[in-house]
This record gives structure tokens, sequence and C-alpha cells, in this order.
């Protein structure tokens, strides 16, 4: 495998528990939805429990929903179409929704999107057609905070390994993370986020066994 | 007072022969980036007898919108070598469901246009096919400006002003449609290239040459968006975009027997979710 595999471990966790108090944890079953609203200052550790868990993320200023996660705004601003520490997660406005402070795993995706019903006829064929789907979880989702299909956008992909290469072939390959790894995000305004524990068997994305993913919630002590 | 009211706007009637002579006197001075209308008045040589249905040339910092027929061509091409045509596409039935340039990418494994790209859709449908493209420079993951943005590099970012931000383009293009901001998914962005080098890095390309086109053949009744808008990698201090025309005719959705439709197994299955469901819906 690639050197890129090697997680670099950038987080303290020992200064973290000691500048931070923690709010709420909860373990989001493998294939399930999860949503939140984040404080301006709080942060959201997502952590791959079982390893190399597809963790299908997005983000919304709370205050104006219209206002949704931009995988292009949040790419023309940093040097990489990977996302690791000190990436800003922007809005379509531009504004910054969350950073990222830190990252145990290295780089992140956010071209490949969210798996669906529709998008796995194609890639698979339709045999998959009754298969779970991030954006099913997505759209139950968001259903709960008075939103709708209108309202679901590109997201992005925490723990899933999405190269390009050279002559522009972009595909979904085996994961650089591991068990226990995480990262940590900064919520820049008030955020609601949304997250769904990828369901897809059909390629490596969740190691072709979907498992749990843990959310810690924190904020400064 | 009354010579005066003659020559002048000060009554109703010399506004509207103020009005009324504008027309003429704009045509005899070459202006250009306007629609023609009707579109047929447009047609040339290069249009093989089909009708010409939208003809348009939009100015850079401007944008162009219309609803096509399925089948249509949408042929876009950058007049003077600096045009940057952001598109986004809707159904035109029904507009929730749009452009998904995610799927776009993944469906295809591949994140560059070339003859044959299919525009795909959130629902596993075909939109457009990219059936002609003598540019190559073309980007998918950087979409256009926000008036943030464009308000930090060059001091403004409003539809009005010297430096428009494509996304305010659109939002006004899709507000004619009856679509509000959130109906604004990541774009295409034409004639303005970005290659990914090994590290995962932007290079830019910028754009091929005046006179490049690429053409867009509808698959779908569509709403078309498309704002002209400095790509927001593009690295020159100054606002910089040239005239783009539009030029659509009619022209026929691919089907069972054309090559393209069974060109990779993603693409025909893709096909076959479009056919189905105009079929259902009787507008096959």
């Amino acid at each position: 495998m690639s050197t890129q595999g090697t997680p670099e471990r950038q987080t303290h966790p020992e200064t973290h528990h000691q500048t931070h108090r923690e709010i709420h944890r909860e373990v989001v079953a493998a294939r399930s939805p999860w949503s939140w609203v984040l404080r301006a200052g709080q942060e959201l550790q997502v952590i791959d429990l079982d390893g190399n868990q597809a963790v299908d993320f997005l983000a919304y200023d709370a205050h104006d929903t219209a206002r949704a996660y931009s995988v292009q705004a949040t790419l023309q601003d940093q040097d990489s179409v990977f996302l690791t520490t000190g990436s800003v997660l922007r809005d379509n406005e531009h504004e910054p929704l969350l950073t990222v402070v830190a990252d145990e795993v290295g780089r992140h995706d956010t071209l490949g999107g969210a798996c669906s019903k529709e998008s796995n006829t194609l890639r698979y064929g339709h045999h998959t057609w009754s298969q779970h789907a991030c954006v099913e979880n997505f759209l139950v989702e968001l259903s709960r905070h008075g939103m709708g299909k209108r309202d679901h956008v590109s997201n992005v992909n925490w723990f899933m390994n999405v190269p390009v290469d050279p002559d522009g072939a972009l595909g979904i390959v085996d994961g650089i993370s591991a068990p226990g790894l995480s990262l940590r995000l900064r919520a820049e305004k008030d955020t609601l986020v949304l997250v769904s524990n990828c369901p897809q068997v059909n390629n490596p994305c969740n190691g072709f066994d979907p498992s749990r993913a843990e959310m810690v919630v924190s904020e400064r002590a | 007072m009354a010579q005066q009211d003659d020559t002048g706007t000060g009554t109703t009637a010399g506004a509207r022969r103020h009005a009324r002579a504008q027309e003429a006197a704009a045509l005899s001075d070459g202006f250009a980036e306007r629609p023609t209308v009707p579109a047929a008045g447009a047609g040339g040589a290069d249009d093989g007898g089909a009708e010409v249905v939208w003809a348009e040339r939009v100015r850079g910092g401007g944008y162009a919108h219309r609803t096509v027929a399925r089948g249509t061509e949408v042929r876009l091409t950058d007049l003077e070598g600096d045009a940057c045509a952001s598109v986004v596409l809707h159904h035109a039935d029904e507009p929730w469901e749009r452009l998904n340039v995610a799927d776009t990418v993944k469906v295809q494994w591949q994140v560059y246009t070339a003859p044959g790209q299919l525009l795909l859709s959130d629902q596993g449908r075909v939109l457009a096919t990219v059936v002609e493209d003598t540019s190559g420079h073309h980007d998918a993951l950087y979409g256009t400006s926000a008036r943030a943005r464009n308000e930090a590099r060059y001091g403004d970012g409003a539809a009005h002003g010297p430096s428009p931000a494509g996304r305010e383009l659109l939002v006004l293009g899709a507000a004619k449609h009856g679509l509000g901001r959130r109906d604004i998914p990541p774009c295409m962005s034409f004639f303005q290239g970005v290659r990914i080098d090994d590290d995962g890095r932007p290079v830019w390309r910028g754009s091929a040459g005046a006179g490049r086109s690429v053409t867009l053949r509808a698959e779908m009744p569509l709403v078309v968006l498309v704002a002209n808008a400095a790509h927001p990698l593009d690295p020159r201090p100054d606002y910089t975009v040239t005239p783009l025309e539009v030029r659509a005719r009619r022209g026929t959705a691919t089907g069972p027997g054309d090559p393209q439709w069974t060109a990779s197994p993603e693409g025909r299955r893709a096909y076959e979710n479009t056919h189905d469901h105009l079929t259902s819906r009787g507008t096959a």
C-alpha cells in the first residue's frame, strides 16, 4: 500500500481532555443516520470505532439552512482535493462552517458524494435496488429538521479513500483508516451536522462490512 | 417648452419615441451581447438545417437560462478565449432532480470531461450527454465563485458589479424558474481547465483558446442555467472573462441504436433509467 496509509498521530487527547468538557457521546449503529446542532466553538470528534468505516457527513448553517456545505467552495480555498487538519468546510456562500482541528488518518474524501439506491443501479446493477444507502439516511434525517430533497447536497466522506489518478480516473479503494482513529471538527458558527454511517456493501468504503462510528461533542471547559 | 418635450423625454410621447428608437440604434452599433429573437433568425450553415431554438451571446460576467426540450443540442462556444461557462441542469418537470457532479465523476470513474461524458442527475439518470468538445479544458471539481469570495479577491461580487460571482448569476437564472438559493448544486465549468496532480493538488490549465466549443445533448426536458464568470481558481489578479455564445438546435435524444447507449455498462443503465422514467411519465 502507499505510504499515505501510515496515520500521523496529530492529536493529543490528554491535552484536549484538559481543555474541553464532554457534553454528549453516542455510538451510531452500523447503517444508521445521526444529527446534532453544534454551537459555535463546540467540537465534534468522529471516531472510526471498528476501522475503515466511511462516515458520510453534511453540514448546514443552523440559522439559515439554505447555506449548505459546498464541496466546491471548500476546495477553492485549499491546495488539495483531500480533507485533513486545517481544512475549512465552507457553505455555498463561502462562509466557514467547520474547521478540521485534528486528524489521525491523514486524508479524507469529499469528491465521491454519497451512495444512493439510484447511483447503485448505475454502478452495480438493479439487483442492488433493495439495499439501504446513505442518501436514504440523509433524506430521513433532513426530514426531522423540516428539510427535504432540495436541501440534499454532496457531502464529506470521513475515513473514505478516493484517489485521483493522473489520467483522471477516480474511484473508491481500500481504506487507510484503522480501529479507533478519529478526527475533530470545530464549529465556526452554529451548525447542523448530519451523518450517514455508510451502509454500502458493494465497494471497499466500509471494508464490505458496515460497522459502528462514535460521535463525541465537547466544548471548552 | 413644447419643443423641448418633443425631442426629449419630458412627456409620455417623447419618452415613447426615445424608447422605440433604441433597438435600431443598438443594432446599427453592432451591439452583440444579446439573445437573437426569434432564434431561428440566427441560423447558419453550421446548423445543418436544424431549427435553431436558442441563440444568445452572453457577456463576460453575464448569465443565460432556458428551458429546452429533450433532444436539444446546446452548443457553448468560447468566442474570444476567456469564457468560463458554469452550467447547472435541472429536470424541467421535477426540478428537485438536478445535476449531481459527484455522481457524474464517481459513476463514470473519471473526473475529466471528454466527448461521451454523461452529466448525471441525483436520480441515476442522464440529464445531458457531452456529444462534442473541441476544448478539453474543463473542470468538474471547483465550481464557481460565491459573492463573498469575489469581494475578497476583486473587491466586489454582486451580480450587477464589475466582478460578478457565478453563484449570484446562477441564483438569478434559477429564480426565473421558481428556484431558490438552495436549488443551486455544485456545477460543471467549461473552457477553463484544472487538472489534479499526483499529490491531489489543482494545476491551473486555463483556456484552450478562442473558438472552442462543447455541445450538450439534452436527454430530458431541462432547465439550463449558465453563468459566464471568472473561474474561482483563475490566478490572474484582474477579473477576466470574455463573451460566451449559446446556440441550441432541435435534435434527437440518444437512443438504444446509438453507440453511446452501450459505451459503458454504467452509461447504459443510466440511459435505461432515463428512458424508463420518461416512458412511465408519457414523455419518452
